[in-house]
């Protein structure tokens, strides 16, 4: 009794910012804490078998491209480009027909292509707003006032990670490192990456975005790319040329 | 012997002290002092990616322009030992973490008797790029991916390879875009496919999209998610140029190992040896972030000391050197270092590995004074946890275990003997399990407790001052109902440990 409640407790106080789970469950006295979604299939209304999904002529012909890639007996492998081509066309989410669908044309049993899905964060398996919003919290980030992001987009979206919009415009992710903390703090939204944030410059493009535009990616702080802000400190030369300081025999 | 010479003449840049002390030592007075060599300062016409600031044209003109795709067809003409020899000679080490010799990495493609081996053989490119602080590969792949492609199709003649798969992480949707539009520049110009550059050698190159998991970036892992399965590793033997992508013959290499090696077979050899100390040569991306003032990243000789490639590319720590705390010199995978130390290491593989740290991918995270350490391991833990696959038990429980202490111990909630058991914890799941998720878990908290012990056990004291005494597991004494017996194990009963005086470092 004592161990349990001690756990308990310590769960408590190991998460003093709880947020809510991507997926509530109301069944269940214990939440998926230990995953960020739920990892069984229930059928709903709006994701069950029966929902039709094929791709479009567009899309097929770019999964046979795709397929093409591989060799001919480990057509499998295309199964991550072509999970990720479907959950573009389903709205940005992988319903279990995407899913049979691609286990299907991939001629695999629907099983294999489940345990794809699941295991890779970017297939979300839940239906997302329009845009898909990833606040990136690991210590690169967080150093930089990563969390002041998430607060902002939390307090502005009034939304906790794992949420969506009532308007359906946003859903808010916090995401684990994305690859680009030399210019952190920064969030991903949809497919493209917006850095060097500040609470503001944040609120700005979430109101950009939720007016239907769609600002400048990248830095926000007005630097190029990841250069020294304060100036170069190397590349200030132009660019060698083909053959300049090679060996004679490459000259 | 060399290397420590080496290493104490690094130190004296800083520590004329100890150099005297060396010096005092050595019993033969005729031997002279190895000159002192200053490393760091590389001149642009010396940097290899002169687009890594996407200041330039990233397409097939530029590339070109760039020096990119000059006599190529030379370079693959002579053949695969010669190219392998020229990587050796060279000295480049993998650029991805390990530091394994890359000429040798690629000479066990090519076994005795390789021809007779009907199977194709692939050049698998790790650009999954996920380690916590690394930006690297991205600026590459965005700014120069032709280098990328040229290095596929030379890396890949030098191992007999048939086809090169590129596995991008799937966030990097812009980088994969101008990564396509490369190949597919270069597909156009004949440089790769059939008959690449016009000699006579079948070469293909595909991008392949990742999904977001960390564990994608160790090799194996990558082949699995590469055939279309979870990324799980597998175990070796048998090593990848056995079996390995779709059961052929495969070498996963970093981009940045990959990229480079054109530039080097053209500018020879020697070019790049003469940077950086002996068996750390050659030049490096290094990506800085955290606590400096202007955070970016910088290719730089090897061998540069941590505290000038701080001080000359990112504009020093916020709020001066002095108010520096510890840096993580390699990304999230190796442990902290603490100040006294960062201002004598010297950016290359054996300078930190005998700093008990390591150069990992060269992602250099700085911590200011302003930092809570303990909470910004504690968010690795996390991290670990997260992104563990979940295949071995040890990594799969440890790291849930490790981030629920390490998030107690952010406040202090916590008894004095938890920081060895969580010590214990990490040797236990070091070392024991497939991949090396397991160790890179471990390391920064073994860096943590190693350089920041007092300050987590003044948390652990500050809090039992306000709060009074914490069982194992975290929960108080006082909210324990006396009515029931509390069992022995649980740490009440133990003797006081006198609260430590010191402060942190």
């Amino acid at each position: 009794m004592i161990t349990r409640t001690a756990f308990r407790a310590a769960c408590k106080a190991a998460k003093p910012k709880q947020t809510v789970p991507a997926s509530a469950r109301s069944l269940h006295a214990s939440s998926s804490q230990s995953s960020d979604a739920l990892f069984v299939h229930r059928d709903t209304p709006y994701n069950n078998s029966k929902i039709p999904f094929e791709f479009t002529p567009d899309n097929m012909k770019k999964a046979q491209e795709i397929i093409a890639r591989y060799p001919p007996q480990y057509k499998k492998a295309a199964a991550i480009p072509l999970l990720d081509l479907g959950q573009r066309q389903n709205k940005g989410w992988t319903s279990i027909s995407v899913m049979n669908y691609i286990a299907n044309l991939l001629e695999v049993p629907s099983m294999r292509i489940y345990e794809v899905a699941t295991f890779y964060t970017m297939f979300n398996r839940e239906p997302i707003g329009e845009n898909l919003l990833q606040v990136c919290t690991t210590t690169p980030c967080a150093l930089r006032g990563g969390y002041d992001i998430l607060k902002a987009c939390e307090d502005h979206l009034k939304i906790k990670p794992g949420q969506s919009t009532e308007d359906g415009k946003f859903t808010l992710l916090e995401v684990e490192c994305l690859g680009a903390c030399s210019s952190a703090p920064m969030f991903q939204m949809n497919d493209d990456f917006y850095e060097d944030l500040t609470p503001e410059t944040t609120r700005k493009i979430l109101d950009a975005f939720a007016a239907g535009e769609k600002p400048k990616a990248g830095p926000q702080s007005g630097r190029h790319t990841i250069e020294n802000s304060a100036g170069l400190t190397s590349l200030t030369s132009t660019p060698y040329g083909p053959g300049q300081h090679c060996v004679p025999e490459f000259q | 012997m060399i290397r420590s010479a080496a290493v104490h003449a690094g130190r004296s840049l800083r520590r004329p002290t100890s150099h005297a002390k060396v010096v005092a030592s050595r019993g033969l007075a005729t031997v002279a002092d190895p000159p002192v060599r200053h490393y760091g300062g590389l001149k642009d016409q010396d940097r290899i990616f002169q687009n890594i600031l996407s200041r330039h044209d990233h397409g097939i003109k530029g590339a070109m322009a760039r020096g990119d795709w000059h006599k190529t067809k030379d370079i693959l003409l002579k053949g695969d030992s010669w190219i392998i020899q020229q990587i050796k000679d060279s000295g480049l080490r993998g650029r991805g973490g390990a530091g394994f010799p890359s000429g040798l990495k690629w000479s066990f493609m090519n076994k005795p008797g390789w021809e007779k081996d009907p199977r194709p053989r692939y050049l698998v490119v790790n650009a999954d790029e996920g380690e916590p602080g690394t930006c690297k590969d991205r600026e590459i792949m965005r700014g120069d991916p032709h280098k990328l492609v040229e290095g596929c199709l030379v890396a890949g003649r030098a191992m007999n390879a048939t086809a090169a798969y590129i596995y991008i992480r799937g966030e990097f949707y812009q980088e994969a875009c101008h990564l396509q539009q490369a190949i597919d520049e270069a597909y156009k110009a004949g440089f790769i496919g059939k008959n690449a550059c016009g000699s006579g050698y079948d070469f293909d190159v595909y991008v392949h999209r990742g999904a977001g998991a960390y564990i994608c970036g160790e090799e194996t892992a990558l082949i699995e998610s590469l055939e279309g399965k979870q990324g799980k590793p597998r175990l070796k033997p048998p090593f990848p140029a056995d079996v390995g992508l779709f059961g052929c013959p495969s070498t996963v290499a970093n981009v940045e190992t990959v990229a480079v090696a054109p530039t080097i077979v053209r500018r020879g050899a020697s070019w790049f040896a003469s940077f950086g100390r002996e068996r750390n040569q050659g030049t490096k991306l290094y990506c800085i972030s955290g606590h400096v003032n202007n955070p970016c990243v910088v290719e730089e000789e090897m061998s540069i000391p941590l505290q000038d490639l701080i001080e000359k590319h990112c504009g020093g720590v916020i709020g001066g050197w002095d108010n520096l705390l510890g840096i993580i010199p390699g990304g999230c995978s190796v442990p902290i270092l603490p100040k006294p130390m960062c201002e004598q290491v010297l950016m290359d593989f054996d300078s930190l590995k005998d700093a008990q740290s390591g150069l990992g991918t060269g992602a250099v995270i700085v911590m200011n004074k302003s930092t809570d350490v303990v909470a910004a391991i504690a968010r690795f833990s996390k991290f670990y946890k997260h992104e563990s696959c979940g295949q071995c038990t040890p990594c799969r429980e440890g790291t849930t275990w490790m981030m629920n202490m390490m998030d107690r111990f952010v406040e202090g909630r916590g008894h004095e003997r938890e920081i060895d058991m969580l010590l214990e914890l990490t040797k236990q799941i070091e070392g024991r399990t497939i991949c090396a998720l397991g160790d890179a878990a471990a390391w920064p908290i073994q860096g943590l407790m190693r350089h920041f012990r007092p300050e987590v056990e003044k948390r652990i004291a500050d809090y039992r001052a306000k709060h009074g005494k914490v069982l194992f597991g975290g929960k108080l004494v006082s909210d324990v109902d006396g009515t029931h017996a509390l069992p022995d194990n649980m740490g009440a009963f133990l003797p006081e440990v006198e609260a430590p005086k010191a402060q942190s470092p």
